[in-house]
């Protein structure tokens, strides 16, 4: 941050412990004003408890603020954004039950002299908003019949109603298009021209770099690095990030395929809520033993809805589903699990996690009967086989017993593969496997389904990031609105090629230089 | 009495090994107010600490001990049942109906079944009570407090039906017609203990071992925690969810036959409301309303605590009104302390990514059910 003399907010020193674990290892910020100011790190280096001490979220156990060279405390998000600091959340934050201009407003509304809501005045700076973020969502719209990217957008609009002096955005693209992300960044260069300062927070590392001037990556609770965005490139803030050369893995040879494990043949899948329209239509693919197959679509492209009816999770319109010879007709979950099939699902802390169970218990969930002795479990094959899975794939956690929210995210995906390793099964499915984790664990991630691979196992994963199918799959399939449209072998595959078959425009560079 | 409570406090290192301090840490807090009630009630009346007192009371104790033990898995997945109490008035009922012998047109004569039948019979009516809750519940996705408020009602009609709204009296039963020994639980004593209290102690014993032994147990925590994880764990929700409410109704069933026993007689009204000193155990032994949080000690805690309270302000002649208010104030101050102890545990928990899982919607329910009670 070269000495840029006008900082609007500085942070000294900043430490934070959870418990016997220190988040933060006294981290030195500064926010210069009127700049884009990116914060990067994997998930767990502290990138999202600086950003609680910042947005009032949570209080720092040592250290200070300063805000315009005052030092501060924030006692509260309210606190905090009463001194112009606003957030906006990488999980949604919103009611869907109340309308987009409800949401906008929440807990601010504009009171008429009669102290009744002003509906008009309030709908008026929605439209402004929207007009602003090139959006047609009419605000009085529900959210719950926006798609996710429109909440995103909604989202941003309510951080952006708040006329606030810095913004905090943690992965604020997570959910948009590339033609809604360039209309946000078209918005970051107004604000910023207009003297608010971002910090900008996203595991999209070129999007991070087109769009700031400045870099600072943490590991592990250490801010490591700052930089001139203009001076670095990519390479440098991954080894930075991860303190190490960076490869996603290798696909194992195709030479070691065995037979045929998982068969899906004419697969058609109904939307729940309305019949009449197939979120899969008439899928067909196979996958051998110790090949690794990755469905690349965008979202909605029916990728989600096929790997959970495989699973079992959703009903079979039409079609045939077959693990090895045998027809998963009308079986329920549990009996695809015992016959080699599982799934780990898109969202982990909806579907994959208990939230209040232990990491050791999450990851013996689905194995319970390989250590039951008469009627009752036994304790101490329950430790064998959770002390396994955690060696196999390599959770770092202080021990089987801590809370599953302790682990990061990365951690956290890794428990849930434990869990379904432990079922012994032929195939595995992973539905975005690379979801909310950072390059580090994603590698991990890739090297473990590589090696399983190897080991005979059949994978099939589904992404929207080019650069995970490039790497390590064996084929590639493309999805397109329920129907797959293209397929490539490892080799012949170009980035372009299979963004272009799932309908993703090319001409913007949200993903460019992403494979390496 | 008190040594017996304390047994389990006294285990505290080997729970602190597995890491479960927390927990104890907090439901010793229903333990820390059950022992200031003991002293309190001690000093102001010289009545209350007295064997024969403690093991009246724990006897009162009993029959809402055995309910929330059942209330308590449901709670555990995330559900309620509100059709306890009714389901205590009919159980008794049904018990008080075979005893006093079914006429059987067929063979013009009156069926005096022995009372081992009575007994099964009497459970049955408890377990398919729970049944048809489970399958409300589970297959026809209503909603757990409307589905169990709509049995409360029916099954209340019911035992007020079969009874035409009196009372069966007198159910000791014949020598000459095999069928005596009913008033048994509710008048023998095992080692001068209460059976009443040892059946709530066999239950306490079951449940215990049910919850953290066996794979049902770990189903259940699971599926109350994340049904959605649970499920695609291969855990079988849907029965799961069954299972708890026809356990609560056995459990209903159960404290039906010791009330029946001990009163010799059967009344359709019997249970009424018993439902919500139940939950209040459950919720002071320091479970979550949420699901997925919670265990059978902090449970009978709980049953503990309101008890000996209750007890103590009759013996100590406070009047009936104001036994409600103290009743009242406990369970929402046991409640608001809980919930300050799971913000915190939460909190720590989310020390790096995680989000919390429904974080803002973890708090107010609590409160509104304890509202209601």
């Amino acid at each position: 941050m070269s000495g840029a003399a006008d900082v609007v907010l500085r942070a000294n020193d900043i430490t934070k412990r959870y418990g016997g674990t220190q988040a933060l290892k006294g981290v030195n910020f500064e926010i210069a004003r009127g700049t884009v100011t990116s914060l990067l790190g994997e998930n767990g280096a502290g990138k999202s408890t600086l950003m609680k001490i910042l947005a009032g979220v949570e209080k720092p156990t040592s250290g200070t603020l300063e805000l315009d060279g005052e030092l501060v405390t924030f006692d509260s998000t309210v606190d905090a954004a009463d001194k112009g600091i606003s957030i906006i959340h990488q999980e949604m934050s919103l009611c869907p039950n109340l309308s987009v201009r409800d949401n906008i407003f929440m807990g601010r509304e504009i009171v008429t002299a009669a102290g009744t809501v002003d509906y008009s005045a309030e709908r008026k700076i929605v439209r402004q908003l929207m007009e602003r973020l090139e959006e047609s969502i009419h605000p009085d719209t529900l959210v719950a019949d926006l798609r996710l990217g429109q909440q995103q957008i909604v989202e941003i609009a309510r951080a952006l109603s708040v006329n606030a002096r810095i913004l905090i955005m943690d992965e604020p693209t997570s959910a948009l298009s590339a033609s809604e992300v360039e209309v946000l960044f078209k918005v970051i260069k107004d604000l910023r021209a207009s003297g608010v300062s971002i910090v900008y927070i996203s595991h999209h590392l070129e999007e991070a770099l087109k769009v700031s001037e400045y870099v600072v990556v943490l590991r592990d609770g250490d801010m490591v690095a700052t930089a001139t965005a203009a001076h670095v490139d990519i390479a440098w803030i991954i080894s930075t990030m991860v303190g190490r050369d960076f490869d996603l893995g290798q696909p194992p040879s195709p030479e070691g395929y065995g037979a045929t494990a998982l068969t899906v043949d004419e697969v058609r899948v109904a939307d729940p809520s309305n019949p009449e329209r197939l979120l899969v239509d008439g899928v067909s693919l196979e996958v051998r033993a110790g090949e690794i197959v990755c469905i690349y679509g965008l979202m909605g492209a029916g990728r989600t809805e096929l790997l959970e009816t495989l699973a079992g999770r959703m009903p079979l319109v039409s079609g045939k589903v077959l693990v090895g010879d045998t027809d998963l007709r009308d079986l329920s979950i549990s009996e695809r699990i015992e016959l080699g099939l599982g799934l780990v699902p898109e969202d982990r802390q909806r579907d994959g996690l208990v939230q209040s169970m232990s990491v050791g218990h999450n990851i013996s969930l689905a194995s319970l009967g390989s250590f039951v002795k008469g009627l009752f479990l036994s304790r101490s094959g329950e430790d064998e086989i959770v002390r396994d899975g955690i060696k196999d794939v390599q959770v770092k956690t202080a021990s089987a017993a801590a809370a599953i929210g302790s682990l990061s995210g990365g951690n956290q995906q890794k428990v849930i593969i434990a869990k379904m390793l432990l079922t012994n099964p032929k195939v595995l499915l992973l539905d975005e496997p690379s979801r909310g984790i950072d390059v580090g664990a994603k590698s991990e991630v890739f090297g473990l389904l590589s090696s399983l691979a190897t080991k005979g196992l059949a994978v099939l994963y589904s992404t929207s990031e080019v650069a995970e199918c490039l790497s390590i799959a064996n084929r590639i399939i493309v999805m397109r609105r329920g129907k797959i449209v293209a397929e490539f072998g490892s080799e012949g595959a170009t980035k372009d090629e299979i963004m272009a078959a799932s309908g993703e425009q090319t001409d913007t560079s949200r993903t460019n230089g992403k494979n390496k | 009495m008190t040594s017996k409570l304390l047994a389990p406090l006294r285990q505290k290192p080997a729970w602190l090994e597995n890491g479960l301090g927390l927990r104890i840490l907090f439901e010793g807090r229903a333990f820390i107010a059950l022992i200031v009630i003991v002293i309190v009630f001690s000093a102001l009346s010289p009545n209350y600490f007295t064997v024969e007192n403690l093991l009246v009371m724990s006897r009162h104790v009993a029959v809402n001990a055995i309910l929330a033990i059942g209330m308590l898995m449901v709670i555990l997945n995330a559900g309620i049942d509100l059709s306890v109490g009714s389901t205590v008035g009919l159980t008794g009922v049904v018990a008080g109906y075979l005893l006093r012998g079914v006429d059987v047109p067929i063979w013009d004569s009156v069926a005096y079944p022995a009372v081992w039948v009575v007994i099964i019979c009497s459970l049955a009516v408890g377990g398919l009570v729970g049944w048809v809750n489970g399958v409300l519940v589970s297959r026809f996705k209503v909603a757990p407090f409307v589905a169990t408020l709509g049995t409360l009602y029916v099954v209340r009609g019911l035992a007020l039906l079969i009874t035409n709204g009196l009372t069966y009296p007198k159910l000791q039963g014949t020598p000459a017609l095999g069928n005596t020994g009913f008033n048994w639980v509710g008048f023998e004593t095992f080692l001068s203990i209460p059976v009443g209290i040892l059946v709530m102690v066999a239950l306490a014993a079951l449940g215990t071992i049910l919850l953290n032994k066996t794979p049902f147990g770990r189903w259940l925590y699971a599926s109350g925690g994340n049904e959605r994880a649970a499920e695609l764990s291969g855990i079988p929700v849907r029965k799961v969810q069954v299972s708890v409410y026809v356990i609560s109704g056995v459990c209903a069933g159960v404290a039906g036959l010791i009330i029946a026993s001990e009163l010799t007689s059967a009344t359709p009204q019997t249970g009424s409301s018993f439902e919500l000193t139940a939950i209040a155990a459950v919720v002071i032994g320091g479970a979550s309303l949420m699901g997925g949080r919670g265990n059978i000690r902090g449970t009978l805690l709980g049953a503990f605590v309101i008890g000996f309270l209750s007890d103590g302000l009759v013996i100590i002649g406070v009047s009936q009104y104001w036994q409600m208010v103290f009743k009242g104030a406990v369970i929402v101050l046991a409640v608001m302390l809980n919930s300050v102890e799971y913000r915190s545990k939460r909190a720590k928990a989310n020390s790096s990514s995680a989000p919390p899982e429904g974080a803002d919607l973890t708090d107010p329910q609590p409160q509104a059910v304890v509202g209601s009670a």
